[in-house]
């Protein structure tokens, strides 16, 4: 916010200063050279023909993959069944790794803030910021291709979101509460059990299902990579190019992932 | 006596022993889900066939990757880690750009105190059709349709990046204080300077702070597209995990983690900054 004088002597508001406004400009100048650069080097590797091929590729594409071959979703009913089953054990998984790795985060409750939090916080960026479809890359590289390899995946990528959400809500946590246990005399585990679990409660919830949800979306699509679940029939379908098929999983993908997102939210409804 | 009630009250919890409130209050609700839940819990696990001789097998291979991941090798394949890692980068860089920059006029429409119906139920469907699709099959879809190479990597994140920034950025329109927008419109500014002047500067900083979210997000998401044929990084590491190399693999990992920690870092600094 700035009142600037004009050359004829009056005054008028802006609302960057000069200097304000140059730094601005620099900065926007900056990023749209940025900007242009990763669209050469974007364009470079594309074949222009292909693109301009587009329209009609998409236009042949559709038309073969209306309507949906309805009959296949007999197929369907098992790979649907392990799809929700390595969202759903994969979240367990998670949640039972990811309790004691938030309580050794969370800076009240931790035994070493020096050595045991650090190493907590790693598991955490590294499990996050890997991908669950390359977890499951490597477990398959490891365990073998299937449904097993598709939870572990799951449940090693949950556990850095969960830890994460869980340490930030201990951490937020009344300590009157805590004190109070403390002074009855109450052991470590009796505080822990008595002072902070009642108070984590509804946040371990509200995570527990809300990944389970996002689960439900990943496990959709562990089996492009081998782990199981329907996206192993989306794969093989789209190899034989059977897209009335493809048409088919893809709605039943879509259906899986607004049912999981209807009940985390009825569920985180009736918690918060 | 006027503490009679709260003393009768008292006298019959005395001599009872002290229970731990349950999390679910009712009790037919609690237990109906406790037994639901074991039993679906036994389903679940009796249909999953674990072969356990292979995964006995494959311990070894689970400790030469661990090994492999104190050893990393970023030598051998470098040229391609290289190429890699600086595409999924760029495809991050632009889409980011691309999909703020078209999430802003979807999520103003998508604002009820700032779009009339119909723009809204538009702008509302656009954002849910966005969130519903998951990035690996959109790309997929793209890949079959625009040919392979970076081209449908951006475009993938572009469409998944404008439905998340729009529905959050249309949230925050929705709370934002409607004084200082008043003030603007009694000077009889334009729509256009109502928004700039009286909008705009509410959401800013948070859209500054979404933006770096995505940008963070939107990297991670370039790591696997290559999978498909999308472009980035993934490409590689799906080799290298194919050829078993698990040194190149456990450097190509370390690079994205590195990379994830950085981008926090600097998304931190410059939301502080902001804010």
């Amino acid at each position: 916010m700035a009142i600037i004088s004009l050359s004829d002597g009056r005054k008028t508001w802006r609302r960057f200063t000069p200097s304000q406004q140059v730094t601005r400009w620099f900065a926007y100048l900056v990023a749209v050279a940025v900007f242009v650069w990763c669209w050469n080097r974007i364009s470079e590797a594309t074949t222009w023909f292909f693109v301009w091929d587009a329209p009609r590729i998409a236009g042949d594409i559709l038309s073969r993959a209306t309507p949906p071959r309805w009959s296949y979703i007999d197929k369907l009913w098992w790979p649907i069944w392990d799809t929700i089953n390595i969202a759903t054990l994969g979240t367990i998984a998670a949640l039972f790794m990811a309790v004691p790795v938030a309580f050794m985060a969370a800076r009240n409750t931790t035994p070493s803030r020096l050595f045991i939090r650090p190493i907590a916080l790693l598991i955490i960026v590294a499990t996050r910021s890997i991908n669950s479809l390359i977890w499951a890359l490597l477990l398959i590289a490891i365990i073998g291709p299937g449904v097993f390899a598709g939870i572990v995946a799951i449940a090693i990528r949950s556990i850095g979101f969960c830890a994460k959400l869980l340490y930030e809500a201990i951490e937020e946590i009344d300590h009157s509460q805590v004190e109070a246990i403390t002074a009855t005399g109450g052991s470590r585990w009796q505080v822990m059990a008595y002072g902070i679990v009642p108070q984590i409660m509804p946040a371990f919830a509200g995570i527990a299902v809300f990944r389970w949800d996002i689960n439900i979306r990943e496990s959709t699509v562990l089996g492009l990579v081998g782990a199981g679940g329907i996206g192993l029939q989306l794969s093989s379908s789209l190899n034989v190019l059977a897209w009335p098929q493809v048409t088919l999983i893809l709605l039943v993908i879509l259906v899986a992932v607004v049912v999981g997102e209807w009940v985390s939210a009825k569920v985180r409804g009736a918690i918060i | 006596m006027t503490t009679a009630p709260i003393a009768s009250e008292l006298d019959l919890l005395i001599g009872t022993k002290w229970k731990k409130p349950s999390f679910i209050q009712r009790p037919w609700l609690r237990w109906g889900l406790i037994i639901g839940f074991v039993i679906y819990l036994i389903a679940a696990i009796s249909s999953v066939e674990v072969n356990w001789a292979r995964v006995y097998e494959g311990l070894e291979r689970g400790a030469a990757f661990i090994k492999a991941f104190m050893a990393p090798d970023f030598v051998s394949r470098w040229t391609d880690i290289r190429d890699g890692m600086l595409e999924s980068l760029i495809m991050t860089v632009a889409s980011t750009v691309v999909g703020v920059l078209i999430s802003i006029p979807i999520g103003l429409g998508a604002a009820r105190n700032i779009a009339p119906l119909p723009v809204y139920l538009l702008c509302r469907g656009i954002i849910a059709i966005s969130r519903a699709l998951q990035e690996i099959i959109v790309a997929i879809l793209l890949v079959a349709i625009f040919g392979f190479g970076p081209l449908a990597g951006f475009l993938t994140l572009s469409f998944a990046s404008i439905g998340f920034m729009s529905k959050l950025l249309a949230e925050d329109i929705e709370s934002t204080d409607k004084v200082p927008a008043e003030a603007i419109k009694a000077t009889g500014a334009s729509w256009l300077q109502w928004v700039n002047y009286g909008v705009q500067p509410q959401v800013f900083p948070r859209l500054v702070g979404l933006s770096m979210y995505r940008l963070d997000i939107n990297f991670r998401e370039s790591a696997i597209l290559g999978l498909v044929g999308a472009g980035g990084i993934g490409a590689t590491l799906n080799t290298a995990f194919d050829r078993y190399e698990f040194d190149t693999a456990a450097a190509i990992l370390i690079l994205i983690i590195g990379t994830v920690m950085a981008l926090e870092y600097i998304s931190g600094i410059i939301r502080a900054r902001v804010q």
